[in-house]
């Protein structure tokens, strides 16, 4: 027996074709409005008022309310998937003239003015210069932030809350104010120079805090028999957390590691106060201006110049492509070992 | 004396020579050794350590905060009353800039509130079972775009054709204040840019760069509510949209304010979408339909290059309320989250 009959399907369907037409001679014809989002509004609103009628024909009140709560739950969600789906494929398709070209991946912007066809420059700088920074900001806050999930989740105690309500607190930091807080201490007051290391700095700021909270909760999801099965064989609190925890909890520790460098490598505010929108290549974090990917996008897209609006729209496609193939490595982690743990339990229970 | 049927004279009376003696076997014996070697050493190390990144990162928030203790000494309170920012006659404060970082936050959160909620029920109600964690994936894949990207979106797709629905409601709503725009919305050639760069523009593209942290919250509560409670509404005759009214919802009350109050608090804080797409002005107007904002990020991000000393304090000060603001925003969240029902089941 099924739930939708097809007078429901008829009305459905039957509203959606009324309103359209109905809209249609009024939105362009009579009233002359005009813009896509106010038709696509107006459809909606009169597609709900007809769907309301017909289904109050023939349905009870209830049902005629959870039909408009259903296309109100509907409709939002398609606003969402457009939403996404739009800015996905908005950036692919304007960034597309750019990412044709082999050049635009093994070249940088030496040389090559904001007018110059896209067959010249390129945006290898940026790639190599956002690998390094997130490669230095990482390499500083993943083994920082683990250790302090650990520390905040085996050790406990009074010490370890205080730690815990300022890691939290310090989510809430805005990134733009870590990049001024490494601005103004690093550059301003330091006298260092705005390079690749102080970039990397900031975005470690950042990141830091969101590493240490995902790391604990991933550890604190472990079960507590565990540990205390682990500690009633003799083993000492060091040895489990080793042998026990830690590899219990390493798929939710990879995911949320992965995750908050996915979300690191997009954060444009730390890199624009502190390092420099250079044009040619640099390996060197210590010396001279790191361009990266966030921050050509930025300066790329306000010049002006439609061929450099490109590259930037080229430049954005590459991150999101980064942060897509990031977004997979999380899913096939957190995949493998939940297949792992359940065929381990089907044993298990076999045996 | 131990009596004869004492087990300590029993066990001791068939030795030669002096027994132990009693009192020594009176005093109990210690149950904890201590901690081992190597436990003390990893809790020594695992302190260090938490105690390192404490005065890391916690003495990011006091240098923010003895940073601002000079530019409110020179300023005074009209740093939080005068509206303009000009450097040169040592006129600065952040009262429209705040104005408008509510501004932005709250068209934000208008436009990120019902389709979050909408798409946290579609996904634990009305979404088909197999298609369930593809959803769930897809929102957090939503969470991890850059907000970069966003704002591209913002200024060159959604802000051609957001204008009109602005001048649609300046022409029919524009008597409210709110919705007002400083321009003939019916003359014939009408003005577009006056409407755009606007609050409203800018508070749509925040509004999808954090209503993927609201919905990933709201859905986590959803997915918690009793299924016996669900399938008594079925039973009794429910539709789908009852079962969520009368069971899911109340039940995820605290989820759905909490993950609200985090993505209002990241909407606060939110830049690069911002900067993009508004054009800075500072006068306290609370019409997000006109042209020219400024919000506390977006202050920072413009200015910081060319300021001196004194600036850079009044921008560290501007940075530390902005802290504070986003910092109780999500005291509250946590507190609202832990307090309800679903409690300290869900993470935020």
């Amino acid at each position: 027996m099924r739930t939708r009959t097809a007078d429901d399907l008829a009305a459905l369907l039957g509203s959606a074709a009324a309103s359209l037409a109905v809209v249609w001679v009024l939105f362009g014809q009579v009233l002359a409005w005009s813009g896509t989002l106010g038709f696509l509004v107006c459809w909606y609103l009169a597609f709900l008022g007809l769907y309301v009628v017909v289904t109050a024909l023939s349905n009870p009140r209830h049902v005629v309310w959870a039909r408009v709560a259903a296309t109100w739950i509907h409709a939002g969600v398609a606003v969402v998937a457009a939403g996404l789906g739009t800015a996905v494929v908005y950036t692919f398709v304007q960034g597309a003239p750019a990412l044709a070209h082999v050049n635009f991946f093994t070249q940088d912007m030496a040389g090559v003015g904001p007018t110059a066809p896209l067959s010249r420059g390129g945006i290898l700088h940026a790639i190599v210069g956002s690998i390094i920074e997130i490669a230095i900001a990482s390499a500083v806050s993943v083994p920082l932030g683990v250790a302090t999930a650990v520390f905040m989740t085996e050790v406990g105690g009074r010490f370890s809350r205080i730690v815990r309500t300022v890691v939290e607190a310090m989510t809430a930091l805005p990134s733009i104010v870590a990049g001024l807080f490494i601005y103004t201490t690093l550059i301003v007051s330091l006298h260092l120079p705005r390079t690749g290391f102080t970039a990397a700095m900031a975005i470690s700021v950042m990141m830091l805090p969101i590493i240490a909270r995902a790391a604990d909760v991933a550890l604190r999801v472990v079960p507590g028999g565990l540990r205390e099965a682990g500690l009633a064989l003799g083993a000492s609190q060091w040895e489990t957390v080793r042998r026990i925890v830690l590899p219990t909890a390493r798929p939710g520790l990879a995911t949320a590691v992965i995750l908050g460098v996915a979300r690191s490598v997009g954060e444009t505010s730390p890199v624009l106060l502190t390092s420099g929108a250079s044009t040619y290549f640099n390996a060197n974090p210590f010396q001279d201006p790191m361009n990266s990917l966030p921050l050509f996008v930025f300066s790329s897209v306000r010049s002006g110049e439609p061929l450099y609006i490109q590259r930037g729209f080229g430049a954005a496609s590459v991150l999101l492509a980064g942060v897509l193939v990031l977004f997979v490595i999380t899913r096939l982690v957190a995949r493998s070992s939940g297949v792992r743990r359940s065929r381990v339990r089907q044993r298990a229970s076999s045996s | 004396m131990a009596a004869s049927g004492d087990p300590v004279t029993v066990l001791a009376e068939p030795q030669v020579g002096p027994g132990p003696d009693p009192a020594a076997l009176d005093k109990p014996r210690a149950i904890d050794p201590g901690r081992a070697r190597v436990d003390r050493i990893f809790h020594g190390s695992a302190r260090t350590v938490g105690g390192l990144v404490l005065v890391l990162i916690g003495s990011i928030g006091v240098f923010l905060g003895l940073q601002s203790i000079p530019t409110l000494r020179h300023y005074g309170w009209s740093f939080f009353t005068q509206s303009s920012w000009d450097p040169a006659f040592d006129k600065l404060g952040i009262a429209a800039v705040l104005v408008g970082t509510f501004e932005v936050a709250l068209v934000a959160m208008v436009f990120a509130f019902p389709l979050a909620l909408a798409t946290a029920i579609y996904i634990s109600d009305y979404a088909p079972a197999r298609a369930k964690s593809t959803l769930v994936a897809l929102v957090d894949l939503m969470a991890a775009v850059p907000s970069i990207v966003w704002g591209l979106w913002g200024f060159f797709l959604l802000e051609p054709r957001a204008i009109y629905v602005a001048r649609w409601l300046n022409t029919y709503v524009g008597w409210l204040p709110f919705f007002h725009v400083d321009t003939d919305p019916r003359a014939a050639v009408w003005s577009q840019t006056r409407y755009t760069a606007s609050a409203f523009i800018a508070g749509m593209a925040v509004a999808m760069m954090v209503l993927p942290m609201a919905c990933a919250v709201m859905r986590g509560v959803f997915d918690l509510a009793p299924i016996g409670e669900r399938e008594a509404a079925l039973a009794l005759g429910s539709t789908r949209w009852g079962v969520v009214r009368s069971v899911v919802l109340p039940f995820g009350r605290g989820g759905i304010v909490g993950g609200t109050m985090l993505a209002l608090g990241r909407a606060l804080g939110e830049t690069i979408s911002v900067v993009l797409i508004i054009s800075p002005a500072f006068d306290i107007k609370f019409r997000p339909l006109e042209v020219g904002t400024e919000t506390i990020s977006a202050l920072i991000a413009g200015r910081f290059g060319e300021a001196t000393s004194s600036q850079l304090s009044a921008l560290l000060t501007a940075g530390f309320v902005l802290f504070l603001i986003t910092l109780v925003t999500n005291t509250i969240a946590a507190t609202v989250v832990n307090r309800s029902r679903n409690g300290a089941a869900t993470e935020i």
